[in-house]
């Protein structure tokens, strides 16, 4: 499995920085999207995996008794997550003004400061 | 009691004599708008007048052997202080600097009467000469530095002061690029001879002389110390600066470029000669530097039809001469290079507001035009004669002791006496023929009708040129007071043994005086003979295609190219053009690493078996990134993203993550909705890029996405540190008494990394809120 996620890593990091390459503002949110979940899941992969041993000691004990998956990356993505949803809220908030104003969003027509251009 | 004292060193502080100028010049920010009116103007005066006094009652004390010293602290633990040395020579130059600076205050108040920005004018003169007392009083290299530094820069704003002007702009651009790359040289050099001699004390490097000359960068040191002199004394090829420099006003040409900044380099390198010089490598290099530059600049004024063109010229020519008698080395020469720094600048000085005058009354500089101003003008008329005089070497002026005086140090020489002495009366022929131009020629002949109507201007223009060359005639006549007071004590801080010589005016008759009547002679005949057309000038301008300027201008030229290429190629101002470059740089650099060490064997053992419902999920990802990738339709794209987002939530349960998978699940939900609120007011996708642009993109891709499958596989070969993990799942319940590790992680251990996340939450909606909210001008909404 760990060799499937690993393809499916790369793809995300492909695909993320393929949209990321494209013109339309959108496209440039979708890539950082998909790119932030690449992320997530690499560094999910180098935790390493295990199957259905969440890391909440049981009930009764006091520390764990057996093998379980490992919290730090666990913590780290969760942290991700929530600040990449930040991040992508106002993205999309500032491509909706950016449009409103500019009347485009092709990324080609935003380079340059000047007024007339 | 305590405070008198207090007041009184800090009245003979020479730091404040330094500082006094730079008062003036902040000063002159609040009160310039009252100096306008031409007495506020030569009240001003006042400063150089009041420092130049102040230095002349050191003279007595200087004489009899003195060094006053001055020291305070400043950076000590840099070695770094503010530490004042004045010793024979810089009295020599603070007398020049405040001396001919007094003339020139005065002389500005009437050349520039009523202009507009005669206060800003008169702040950059302050600052110029304070930041020049400073670097020749200076006995610490590092404060010498930023001195040297500061003289460059207000020469920079006094060359462009008719900033309305592109060519003075240009001009005093190239002015500070030289003498800046100079400044760089100085420093350098500053912290070589720190370095080595562990101390930045002038003083104290005279005393590891010994040790300085055997040092291995011996050799690096002098070169630096060349560098920064030559650029600042305009020495081939680093001159043409200075002939640009006379766009600046006259009187900053006077002051500046003839009398005193131009002399920071010859004051370097004499403040040096006694610690770095008689080596064979520093006295040839001068001497090689000092004759191409006299024999070039003084050829060069032969062509010259511009007043002051020629004045450059000349000027760099006695620069050269300078740098050739320190390169002498020699006593006869050193004392040469004093007694010649001080009729240069009488004279130079002089023929430079002479020159002003006449541009200022006449409205021209242009040599083939002036004739016969002595009808009109006849205080200047006297003035040029004399500075003619004195420039040309004739007796009794000054000017002929200081010229024998050359001629004695080059035949005093051991090796090729005849050559030098031959290099030298060619100079000085033509200096002869330059200073009769400039200071004769104009007054003589017949006046033009057009100059009819030219009156004498106020009495502050014409006394200062006046009273200079008047002083140049007393030297002359009496040369035992220019030594006693001037030359002597400065030759007693940079020669061992000056005594049992002293300036004379008449020598007797032998080959010094058989070589000055030549001198004479031909000057003569040169002025008689040759007479400035604009045909010889443009002959030499057309040679100017291989002068050194403009191989510089071609280089500087050529490298702003470059830059312009470079920037633009990198810098184009397109998104996907800087992420292509960072990721294609990133590919590269990834390949260049994993497949350099090349070992793609896989160990699949310690791997976890396939099971259906992971090949479904995974394959629903795959697919859900694809569409999403090449969907037309934007509502599909974010669509399929939120599957890849569930897909994520599944895969999360699968692998022991129940936090994540909840997280994952409500933010996914939210992003999605946002982006379908939004979206609908947005346009249709566009086709936008061709479809090569889109394969090449494709490509660049799609190996990044390999190498990071490839890096994600190969790491997971390699064993893993858990004492972190190990810390936490041992303490979660014993320490923060939680049993799920992953929220105590959170909100305990790492709880305040939380808060900051929070709070970054907070700027996003804040940023999102005010978006939103923002009404824009009607202006900024088109």
């Amino acid at each position: 499995m760990e060799i499937l996620l690993a393809v499916i890593t790369g793809l995300l990091y492909a695909a993320g920085i393929y949209m990321m390459l494209r013109r339309s503002l959108v496209k440039l949110i979708l890539g950082i999207i998909l790119l932030g979940n690449g992320v997530n899941l690499l560094i999910f992969l180098l935790g390493r995996i295990t199957k259905g041993k969440p890391p909440i000691i049981p009930e009764e004990a006091k520390v764990f008794q057996e093998i379980y998956a490992d919290p730090v990356p666990q913590a780290l993505i969760l942290t991700a997550i929530v600040i990449s949803f930040g991040l992508q809220a106002f993205a999309i908030i500032l491509v909706k003004r950016t449009y409103k104003v500019l009347g485009t969003d092709d990324l080609d027509q935003l380079n340059t400061t000047d007024e007339d251009s | 009691m305590i405070i008198p004292i207090f007041v009184t060193t800090i009245f003979k502080s020479m730091l404040l004599s330094i500082l006094a100028g730079l008062f003036v010049a902040v000063g002159l920010i609040f009160i310039g708008k009252f100096i306008k009116n031409k007495w506020a103007a030569v009240s001003l005066t006042a400063l150089p007048l009041g420092l130049f006094i102040y230095f002349l009652n050191y003279i007595p004390q200087i004489a009899s052997g003195e060094i006053i010293y001055q020291k305070i602290s400043w950076i000590p633990s840099f070695g770094v202080d503010l530490s004042f040395q004045l010793d024979g020579l810089s009295l020599l130059f603070s007398l020049m600097i405040t001396g001919v600076g007094t003339l020139v205050f005065a002389y500005t108040s009437a050349y520039l009467k009523g202009h507009e920005y005669l206060d800003r004018f008169y702040a950059y003169l302050s600052m110029f000469m304070a930041a020049m007392l400073g670097l020749v009083l200076s006995d610490n290299l590092i404060s010498l530095f930023v001195f040297w530094e500061l003289t460059s820069i207000s020469s920079f704003y006094l060359i462009g002061f008719n900033n309305t002007s592109e060519a003075s702009r240009k001009s005093a651009l190239t002015a500070l690029g030289i003498t800046g790359i100079g400044g760089l040289f100085l420093l350098a050099g500053a912290l070589l001879l720190g370095s080595i001699t562990d101390s930045y004390s002038i003083a104290e490097m005279l005393q590891n002389k010994d040790f300085l000359l055997q040092h291995e960068f011996y050799i690096l040191a002098v070169i630096f110390i060349f560098g920064a002199a030559f650029t600042k004394s305009a020495q081939f090829p680093f001159h043409f600066w200075l002939p640009g420099a006379m766009k600046a006003p006259t009187p900053v040409s006077t002051y500046l470029h003839s009398a005193t900044m131009v002399k920071a380099g010859i004051y370097l390198l004499l403040r040096f000669s006694p610690i770095l010089g008689s080596t064979e490598f520093w006295n040839t290099t001068l001497i090689l530097v000092g004759a191409v530059t006299m024999l070039y600049s003084a050829f060069h004024l032969l062509f010259r039809t511009d007043l002051k063109g020629i004045l450059a010229y000349s000027t760099i020519a006695a620069l050269g001469i300078l740098v050739f008698l320190i390169g002498l080395g020699t006593q006869e020469a050193i004392i040469a290079a004093l007694v010649f720094i001080v009729v240069h600048a009488l004279y130079k000085a002089s023929l430079f507001l002479i020159t002003g005058i006449i541009d200022h009354e006449t409205g021209t500089r242009d040599i083939t035009k002036l004739a016969g101003l002595r009808k009109v003008l006849m205080p200047v008329a006297i003035a040029g004669f004399i500075a003619a005089l004195i420039s040309g070497g004739v007796p009794p002026s000054i000017g002929f002791v200081g010229k024998d005086l050359i001629y004695e140090a080059t035949l005093g020489m051991p090796t090729n006496a005849i050559l030098l002495t031959v290099i030298a009366i060619v100079t000085n022929i033509l200096l002869f023929y330059a200073g009769f131009v400039a200071g004769v020629k104009p007054f003589t002949g017949k006046l033009p009708e057009t100059y009819e109507k030219v009156h004498l201007p106020s009495w502050l223009m014409w006394f200062p040129p006046l009273l200079m060359v008047s002083a140049g005639m007393v030297f002359g006549i009496f040369p035992q007071l220019l030594e006693s007071a001037f030359v002597g004590p400065a030759t007693s801080s940079l020669v061992n043994d000056s005594e049992g010589f002293h300036l004379k005016l008449w020598h007797g008759f032998n080959t010094i005086l058989g070589l000055s009547a030549i001198t004479l002679v031909v000057g003569l005949l040169l002025y008689f003979i040759l007479k400035p057309t604009h045909r010889l000038e443009n002959f030499i301008n057309k040679l100017e295609v291989i002068s050194p300027k403009s191989i510089l201008f071609f280089l500087t030229n050529g490298f702003e190219d470059f830059s312009k290429g470079w920037t633009n190629f990198f810098q184009n101002g397109y998104l996907r053009h800087y992420i292509a470059t960072i990721v294609g740089f990133l590919v590269v650099a990834l390949a260049f690493i994993i497949f350099s060490n090349f070992d793609l064997s896989l160990d699949v053992s310690s791997f976890s078996e396939l099971t259906t419902y992971e090949i479904a999920i995974a394959i629903m990802m795959i697919g859900a990134v694809i569409f999403t990738v090449f969907t037309n339709s934007r509502l599909a794209a974010v669509a399929s993203m939120g599957v890849v987002g569930f897909a994520f939530c599944l895969l999360f349960l699968f692998y022991s993550a129940p936090d994540l998978a909840m997280t994952q699940f409500s933010v996914d939900t939210l992003t999605v909705i946002l982006f379908v609120l939004v979206l609908y007011r947005l346009p249709k996708y566009l086709h936008l890029s061709k479809n090569v642009l889109r394969l090449e993109h494709g490509i660049l891709s799609l190996a990044f996405g390999s190498l990071i499958t490839i890096l994600v596989l190969k790491v997971l070969q390699e064993d893993q540190n858990s004492e972190i993990t190990n810390f936490y799942a041992e303490n979660s319940y014993l320490l923060a008494k939680g049993k799920n590790v992953v929220n105590v992680i959170l909100v305990d251990f790492r709880g305040v990394d939380t808060l900051v996340e929070i709070s970054v939450l907070i700027v996003a909606a804040l940023g999102v809120f005010s978006l939103l909210k923002l009404r824009l001008k009607t202006r900024d909404k088109k």
